[in-house]
């Protein structure tokens, strides 16, 4: 059989239009921003590209680092728990009936096709002050005091404006990044190892551990890249549910483009974020290449 | 990001959610997503008898005008009005912030004829060359514009600016929270005290909030150095464990909610908080405080400068104004104006504070890129302490 893209005009044909728009609408934007990253600011609105490294020497200031260093930490929190809660997820797709699967899948699906912003705020609409789960507590108490039980005052939980609200926001919104590589993963995977391990004495426990996580790493590593990059570029939800102290990356991104005019700055922190990304890319390709193998040894 | 246009019944339905997740919105998708095109709508039967026709321009170009400008700060038929007076449709698109507003027009004017900056960034975009000076000969009704308003500092003979609106930061706060039903009238509850903590609210825009610790510390908001700056850095970071939120001029959302009891805020936002809930009050503290002025600018580029010019003048006759006013509850410039408004709105202390208050208030000057990135490295600070 002729392998198509040997055919240099069909290859062309097909080719010109997402070549062309990936050169001028992706490689040519990156390009100005990646300039940008050595360039300094010669007025209001003018930038020189100088070649200095002094927007990558910034970086290194302590509050900048601890701000990246914040935004790794909560990523790879929200990261872990999204694979906590993803993984049974999974594994009960994974074993459903062919109706139950496409049910789960839509289930997954739906809050994903919503728009960030509204879900967000239906957040916000249940963890405030005045919100849903504090007028169940309120609720809960109310029914306390009633039967006589010595509770005190009702002090509503301050659930908004810090870390853990971060967390469950990030949560929220990536857990399809992690539930749908690890569902691929765990789909393809052979159920006759499954079996042969229960046969041959293993527990439950020992089968999953010894022989669906080891299978299922290449999902498992697709997951928590796929789902740590987004989490640590977020802006909305940081934003939105986070306190005073919890700042991350990318509003200080956007802070470098607006309020503070140093869009040099903002293009060396932008691709300092690119750079962390490719890492964990690089990363992933290498656990992707050992794992899908059920080791031999212990 | 593409621009959606909205249903007339989406926008009304967005328009009744809070001003929170309306600025929210224009954050997330770009402003011009919510590219509203009020100029199509039809005139309410409502509104003021508008005579057609009655404005003619001279030199008018396309029937078309584009106008940037803040969220909930434009009367409920002032677009329709002028569409039947002038003929001219007004695309009106908005903005959430004068940094927004600045990025946009550094690649160059993507096709405004009107837009509304903050005093200290008229200077800024002027000096940065971006705005048209203005023709007064074309725009007669200067003369309704307050003394005080005719030349001010930061745009000297009004070269490039015309004023809208005026408003002063204060302290927004709920009554029935204060403890002994004292009135918060020092910055010292917002910065340097620990009596409400945990429902302390202030706005993260470090310029303001920098320029409002010099004042606290007794200095002008104009007072620039590197030692105040540290000062005020150290007061903040040491004020932040009570800190709340740093909030995005929707303080006065936080407030309603009950999230937060006392909040950093202007004065248009708390009067307009106020007539839906009336345990809520607005303060200028007695060491004073930072003032704004919302300017229309033609920017360079502008696509009709002539309609452009026409629109400002229309918006600064007296009766147009006064329907503004009555709307958006700020502060007018306009002495047409504020005459044909009615005595709830003139002697509103919220919108028009006591004199006592007002003499010991500043507007900001443009500090320069070198001190702005200062004051803002600060603030970084600040936020990752």
């Amino acid at each position: 059989m002729q392998n198509w893209f040997e055919n240099k005009r069909f290859f062309w044909g097909t080719m010109l239009a997402p070549t062309l728009w990936f050169l001028f609408f992706f490689v040519a934007p990156m390009f100005l921003v990646w300039a940008y990253s050595f360039g300094e600011n010669v007025g209001p609105i003018e930038i020189a590209i100088t070649g200095t490294f002094d927007n990558y020497k910034q970086v290194f200031n302590p509050e900048i680092l601890k701000v990246l260093w914040e935004s790794v930490v909560l990523a790879s929190v929200a990261t872990f728990v999204c694979l906590i809660l993803a993984f049974p997820v999974a594994i009960a797709m994974t074993f459903a009936s062919e109706k139950t699967k496409s049910w789960l899948l839509l289930l997954i699906m739906l809050p994903f096709w919503t728009n960030l912003l509204i879900r967000t705020y239906a957040l916000i609409a249940v963890m405030r002050t005045e919100g849903l789960i504090n007028s169940g507590f309120e609720m809960l108490h109310g029914v306390a005091v009633l039967v006589g039980i010595p509770v005190g005052a009702f002090e509503p939980a301050q659930l908004l404006y810090n870390k853990m609200a971060i967390v469950i926001g990030l949560v929220y919104v990536h857990l399809p990044f992690m539930v749908l590589p690890l569902y691929a993963a765990l789909d393809r995977l052979d159920r006759s190892l499954i079996e042969a391990s229960l046969d041959l004495g293993a527990g439950h426990f020992e089968t999953f551990r010894r022989v669906v996580v080891p299978l299922a790493l290449p999902g498992i590593a697709a997951g928590l890249v796929i789902t740590f990059i987004p989490a640590m570029g977020a802006y909305l939800t940081p934003d939105l549910l986070g306190g005073p102290d919890d700042l991350m990356i990318a509003s200080l991104i956007e802070r470098q483009f607006k309020r503070a005019n140093n869009w040099p700055f903002g293009s060396a922190l932008s691709f300092l974020l690119m750079y962390i990304t490719l890492i964990f890319f690089a990363l992933k390709s290498y656990f992707e290449s050992k794992g899908g193998k059920v080791g031999t040894g212990h | 990001m593409s621009e959606i246009k909205l249903t007339d019944s989406e926008i009304a339905m967005f328009l009744k959610g809070n001003a929170r997740s309306r600025r929210a919105f224009l954050a997330a998708f770009g402003a011009s997503a919510a590219a509203i095109s009020l100029g199509g709508c039809k005139p309410k039967s409502s509104a003021p008898a508008a005579k057609p026709g009655k404005i003619t321009i001279e030199g008018s170009e396309a029937k078309k005008l584009n106008f940037y400008n803040w969220d909930t700060y434009i009367g409920e038929t002032t677009l329709a009005d002028f569409k039947a007076e002038a003929g001219v449709d007004v695309e009106m698109t908005l903005f959430a912030s004068n940094d927004e507003l600045f990025a946009k027009f550094r690649a160059g004017n993507p096709g405004y004829d009107v837009i509304m900056p903050s005093n200290e960034y008229v200077t800024r975009m002027a000096e940065a060359k971006l705005l048209m000076p203005l023709d007064h000969a074309k725009i007669p009704n200067k003369a309704n514009i307050l003394p005080e308003f005719q030349n001010p500092d930061f745009d000297p003979g009004r070269k490039y600016s015309m004023p809208y609106t005026w408003l002063v930061l204060g302290i927004g706060y709920r009554k029935s929270a204060m403890k002994g039903g004292v009135i918060p009238d020092s910055w010292k509850y917002l910065l340097d005290s620990d009596e409400y903590s945990g429902r302390i609210s202030v706005l993260g825009e470090s310029m303001d909030l920098f320029r409002l610790a010099f004042k606290y510390m007794g200095k002008s908001v104009n007072d620039f150095s590197p030692e105040l700056v540290k000062q005020a850095e150290a007061m903040l970071i040491k004020q932040k464990k009570h800190i709340k939120k740093f909030h995005e001029d929707d303080g006065q959302d936080l407030l309603m909610q009950k999230e937060i009891d006392i909040v950093l805020e202007y004065n248009g936002d708390i009067a307009q908080s106020k007539v839906e809930d009336d345990d809520l009050d607005f303060v200028v503290p007695k060491e004073g405080s930072l003032m704004n002025s919302d300017c229309m600018c033609i920017p360079v580029g502008a696509p009709s400068p002539n309609n452009a010019h026409a629109f400002i003048n229309f918006l600064l006759d007296g009766q147009k104004g006064a329907d503004i006013s009555k709307k958006i509850l700020f502060p007018t410039p306009n002495a047409a104006a504020k005459a044909l408004m009615d005595d709830t709105y003139k002697n509103n202390p919220i919108i028009f504070p006591p004199k006592e208050a007002m003499d010991k208030c500043e507007y900001g000057k443009y500090l320069g890129p070198d001190n702005a990135k200062i004051i803002e490295d600060a603030m970084t600070r600040v936020r990752a302490a």
